[in-house]
């Protein structure tokens, strides 16, 4: 698999660390309340197509980048940095 | 026998080589086979479970039988393919699967025993007593059965793996991949063309048919040299495609054949377009004793011959179904060997030359212990007994559809060819040619190949021209034969003694899934996957069950498509490939005073710097401990990770990654800082000293420098991007030493340019000192509890300080300090490492809760506030000392109430970590316990089940010395 980093171009997948769900870009508020909160940390859609996954070129240029993938097929659909995405 | 005049390469000079131990004279060009075949040798292995007599089946990487090990000791290389292994001058290879010899092997004791041994017999009998299934059942089951067996000793060989990027792969270099590849490169795309052999052709090398006005293997040789003057294309013999994965990535296998260097190397292409030359692979008959050595591919027959110039024997039978088959008698004629006879199944069989023709016949047994003398041939007529030392027979051909079913595609079955062909769009941006595809004769071949490699071209933009050599193109006449009837097992799968009975026996027990019952008979497992008995298999299960073969379907095929050493997938990961050495600029000189270097992480430390009068560990230790208690001690600790931030917002950064406050801290000052993961969990700990302004370096634990930059990375840029800061790893580029004791400053200021005193250099101050005119950093601090700095210089300058230093200090009553002594001195003051932030830890539990600042958001501190992570039923840190000041403590030990059973119901929490404390003079030791804090001076029991330690502890304060910190202060 490769990632096309919008940085460094398309690069081998063993070049980045994967982290999980990119929901973890949507920080609660401090005092959101518990539920928020435990739904940030803990629950997870496990989509059977579309998703978007948070990895991060740490053999690369150090960039974290969300990944748009398709779960059924293994397309990856787009692939932004991170930043660019937080609220 | 070889036949004078045939073969490929008529100047090929002779190699010798050795097969169980005899010495035979081989050629170049031949492979171990084909140099068998030549010295008249027949019996090569004995099968998997009956331990029958086998000889050499197929001349290609699908070969079942003969399988041999090559290579002595660590290098010893089991089940080889003959077929494939390429003959070089001093090969040793040996059979496999026979005890005592290949000739007279005790074990073919179960092919007498073999109607007991049908397709379940050990699920069926070895199932009671359970406990004998382990310690004898399989045991015995596994010395009995089987394959080449491993040296157990670690491979010494080199593989390497390398990565290649091209438009367009080529997978097989027979006529419709030479047509692709040549019609692709010449219109400008960058080709790679990969073949398993070690010559380019295919089937053309094998047979006798004319390309383009010339032989077959002239025309290949034009053809490769074109493509070799290209700069776009890369050639790859003896490579193997072995498995297609997403966006386009291909593995591959290359042998390598020069003898001393890599043995094979694994490379991971990736393409925008593949197509697929795979060809077909051709299947045999199921009949009755279809196994005997001599019996053989027809195929195969003619590559020996036309290929090697070798005939497999003296006087030939062909049993076929097809008119392809054919061509083996009229090859062999030309050759000026006998045959005996061709039987075709088909009662309207064409006569394509000179040789008897028994036409809707059948062959429905056969003789020969060692190697087949007869065959006996049912016709409309009777039964006739024909003498043969060789069957070549041909049950049509089976596209190779493997590549194409890799990503979950399944191929259809066509009833034209009598086979499956690849499904549509299998595989993304791959196309299927030639054979692959079901093109079964040489003009279609090459004209699918060039078609293909044009639509390839265009795809990329290009204007490609199809032009298309003249060929063969007799239609491919074929019907259906999978079984003939009459008594004596019809082999299916000869590497795992799978017959015909047996799938019609998984179909009779209700394994009716083609799944289930490739489980149940093992039909299509081990090194060959089945590659010429599955289609077979099919047909009689789906016979069996009543259903047609495109409803029965195919098990499914994965990557590889032929074995892969995992030396070659592994390449450059063993040893320090795998973990590679990090050192620190002092490593020399802690290795030449001899301390026994340990790893922490990739990290190389020294444990202990031991002295001639000093017999254990512990005794260096208490010494090393007494230099910084009682005078100074130096120790590297350049492995803390150091991360340099800077930015104006570099305060408010640090306010948000620690769970306490940073922007308070005064330029020239460190503080101690705990970091949270987002939920709530300490992450690392460490100290973090403002340097200017805006910059400050920050330290991280040695197990935590990575993940901690990680982390900050993630939060710079995902959560916070609107803070201007940028860090940075600084950890290899300063060497760092802890000068610890309450000499500690006279030390420093022997070698400083300027003194220093305490009102300038307070506990936790920091700034920039000279040594030499060297410039280094220079922070007050205490791992140890005494009086204490940390001076860092420029990585370079590392190893000449580390030496002064310790010079210094043994002048002093000090030295050097390893490992061991820097736990315990760090335990005696209740410091905590990630022996305690072990992942499961909060603030709270670490009785630093206060530290958690309310006043501002910070990561982890919505989730540290979580109901039940601040409770008193929180296992929290405490200290503990045996009362008994003799008594033994152990890290991992369990926490039950004095006078309770040692049981789990009962665990009042662990111990973390223990050291012999020279300074009290007994055991101490960390842990987390139940309310832990309330319950001081309470007594406990200490008890360690797997190292049967049991032991009255007392609970106390972590800080077991000078628990005012007034000697870190002083």
């Amino acid at each position: 698999m490769r990632l096309n980093c919008p940085i460094c171009g398309e690069r081998d997948r063993r070049e980045f660390y994967y982290k999980g769900d990119a929901v973890e870009l949507d920080r609660p508020d401090p005092n959101a309340g518990s539920e928020a909160w435990d739904d940030y940390l803990h629950n997870r859609d496990n989509p059977a197509g579309e998703t978007r996954d948070l990895w991060h070129h740490e053999s690369g240029c150090g960039a974290w980048l969300v990944v748009t993938r398709n779960t059924l097929t293994h397309e990856v659909l787009r692939c932004e940095l991170a930043g660019a995405n937080t609220q | 026998m070889r036949i004078a005049g045939k073969g490929l390469n008529p100047n090929a000079k002779p190699l010798t080589f050795t097969f169980d131990g005899r010495t035979y004279t081989g050629l170049e060009g031949d492979t171990l086979a084909s140099a068998l075949l030549a010295n008249g040798v027949r019996l090569v292995g004995r099968s998997f479970k009956y331990h029958r007599p086998r000889g050499i089946l197929t001349a290609g990487s699908e070969e079942p039988n003969a399988l041999v090990t090559t290579g002595e000791g660590p290098a010893q290389d089991p089940n080889q393919r003959a077929t494939t292994l390429e003959l070089y001058d001093g090969l040793v290879a040996r059979s496999q699967n026979a005890w005592p010899s290949l000739k007279y092997d005790a074990m073919a004791i179960n092919d007498i025993a073999s109607p007991f041994l049908s397709a379940g017999f050990y699920y069926k009998t070895f199932m009671w007593p359970q406990s004998f299934w382990e310690k004898l059942y399989e045991p015995i089951i596994r010395r009995a059965a089987g394959l080449g067996a491993l040296s157990g000793q670690a491979n010494e060989d080199l593989y390497e793996k390398v990565f290649a990027h091209c438009d367009v792969l080529v997978i097989g270099a027979g006529p419709s991949g030479i047509m692709a590849a040549l019609t692709a490169a010449r219109a400008g795309a960058d080709v790679i063309l990969a073949d398993e052999s070690s010559e380019y052709g295919g089937r053309l090398l094998s047979e006798t048919f004319d390309v383009g006005g010339q032989p077959g293997a002239n025309w290949v040789a034009d053809q490769i040299a074109e493509l070799a003057a290209m700069d776009n294309v890369r050639l790859m013999s003896r490579t193997t495609v072995t498995g297609a994965y997403d966006q386009g990535t291909f593995g591959a296998l290359e042998q390598l054949n020069a003898r001393g260097g890599p043995k094979e190397c694994f490379w991971r292409i990736v393409c925008k377009h593949s197509v697929l030359c795979a060809g077909a692979l051709e299947r045999p008959i199921a009949f009755p004793n279809n196994d005997r050595p001599g019996i053989m591919m027809a195929s195969a027959v003619r590559s020996y011959l036309n290929r090697c110039g070798v005939a497999p024997g003296r006087t030939v039978s062909v049993f076929c179904n097809n008119d392809d088959a054919h061509r083996t008698a009229v090859d062999l004629i030309d050759a000026g060997v006998d045959v005996a006879a061709v039987i075709d199944s088909r009662t309207d069989a064409p006569t394509m030359g000179q040789y008897r023709l028994i036409k809707g016949g059948r062959v429905i047994g056969t003789k020969g212990r060692h190697r087949v003398t007869h065959v006996s041939v049912s016709t409309a007529e009777g039964i006739e007994h024909i003498s043969t030392d060789c069957l070549a027979m041909s049950g049509g051909w089976n596209p190779t559809v493997h590549l194409t079913c890799h990503m979950n595609g399944r191929p259809d079955w066509n009833d034209a060819v009598l086979s499956f062909v690849p499904g549509e769009n299998a595989v993304p941006n791959m196309s299927v040619a030639g054979s692959a595809a079901g093109h079964m004769s040489t003009l279609a071949c090459l004209t699918s190949g060039a078609e293909i490699g044009a639509d390839v071209a265009r795809g990329l933009c290009l204007s490609p021209k199809v032009v298309v050599p003249t060929a063969e193109d007799a239609p491919y006449r074929i019907e259906a034969l999978w079984q003939v009837e009459g008594k004596g097992r019809k082999w299916l799968d000869f590497q795992n003694d799978v017959h015909v009975k047996d799938v019609q026996l998984a179909a009779q027990e209700n394994f009716r899934s083609v799944e289930h019952m490739k489980r149940y008979t093992t039909q299509g497992m081990a090194t060959d996957q089945g590659k010429n008995s599955n289609v077979q298999a099919l047909a009689v299960l789906a016979d069996a069950t009543g259903r047609g073969i495109p409803d029965t379907g195919t098990t499914t095929f994965r990557p590889p498509y032929v074995p892969v050493s995992i030396g070659a997938m592994g390449a450059g990961g063993q040893g320090k490939g795998f973990a590679p050495e990090r050192l620190t600029t002092s490593h020399q000189a802690s290795v030449d005073r001899g301390a026994p270097m340990i790893e922490a992480g990739l990290w190389y430390r020294p444990s202990y710097f031991p002295k001639p009068t000093e017999t254990t560990w512990l005794d260096s230790c208490n010494r090393e401990v007494g230099y910084v208690r009682n005078a100074v001690g130096v120790c590297d600790v350049s492995t803390l990770g150091k991360i340099d931030i800077q930015g104006p917002d570099a305060a408010a950064f640090l306010d948000f990654v620690y769970c306490n406050t940073f922007s308070t801290l005064k330029e020239n000052r460190v503080r101690y800082g705990l970091m949270l993961r987002e939920d709530g969990h300490v992450m690392d700990d460490g100290t973090t000293a403002r340097i200017g302004p805006n910059h400050y370096v920050m330290t991280t634990t040695t197990a935590a420098a990575g993940q901690v930059m990680t982390h900050l990375e993630w939060v710079a840029q995902a959560l916070r991007p609107d803070l201007n800061v940028r860090f940075a790893s600084v950890t290899e580029h300063w060497a760092q030493f802890a000068i610890a004791g309450s000499k500690a400053r006279e030390l420093l200021n022997t070698m400083l340019d300027d003194p220093i005193d305490d009102d300038q250099w307070p506990f936790m101050s920091c700034g920039v000192v000279s040594l030499g005119g060297v410039s280094a950093r220079l922070f007050r601090i205490s791992f140890s509890g005494e009086h204490a700095y940390e001076l860092a210089v420029p990585a370079r300058f590392g190893a000449s300080l580390f030496r002064q230093l310790v010079a210094q200090a043994e002048g002093m009553g000090g030295g050097a300090y390893g490992m061991e002594a820097l736990n315990v001195l760090r335990i005696e003051k209740g410091f905590i490492t990630h022996a305690e932030i072990h992942g499961r830890i909060t603030a709270f539990d670490l009785g630093l809760d206060r530290l958690v600042s309310q006043k501002k958001d910070c990561i982890g501190n919505a989730a540290s506030r979580r109901e039940g992570l601040l409770a008193p039923q929180r296992e929290q840190l405490v200290g503990l000392k045996p009362v008994d000041k003799a008594g033994k403590m152990t890290a991992g030990a369990h926490l039950f109430g004095n006078g309770a059973d040692a049981v789990s119901a009962n665990d009042q929490g662990y111990v973390t970590s223990v050291c012999f404390s020279p300074t009290l003079g007994h055991s101490i030791g960390m842990g987390f316990l139940i309310d832990g804090p309330n319950r001081i001076g309470e007594r406990i029991q200490l008890v360690d089940h797997m190292r049967d330690v049991q032991t009255l502890c007392e609970v106390c304060s972590p800080v077991f010395f000078d628990p005012d910190g007034g000697r870190a202060r002083g």
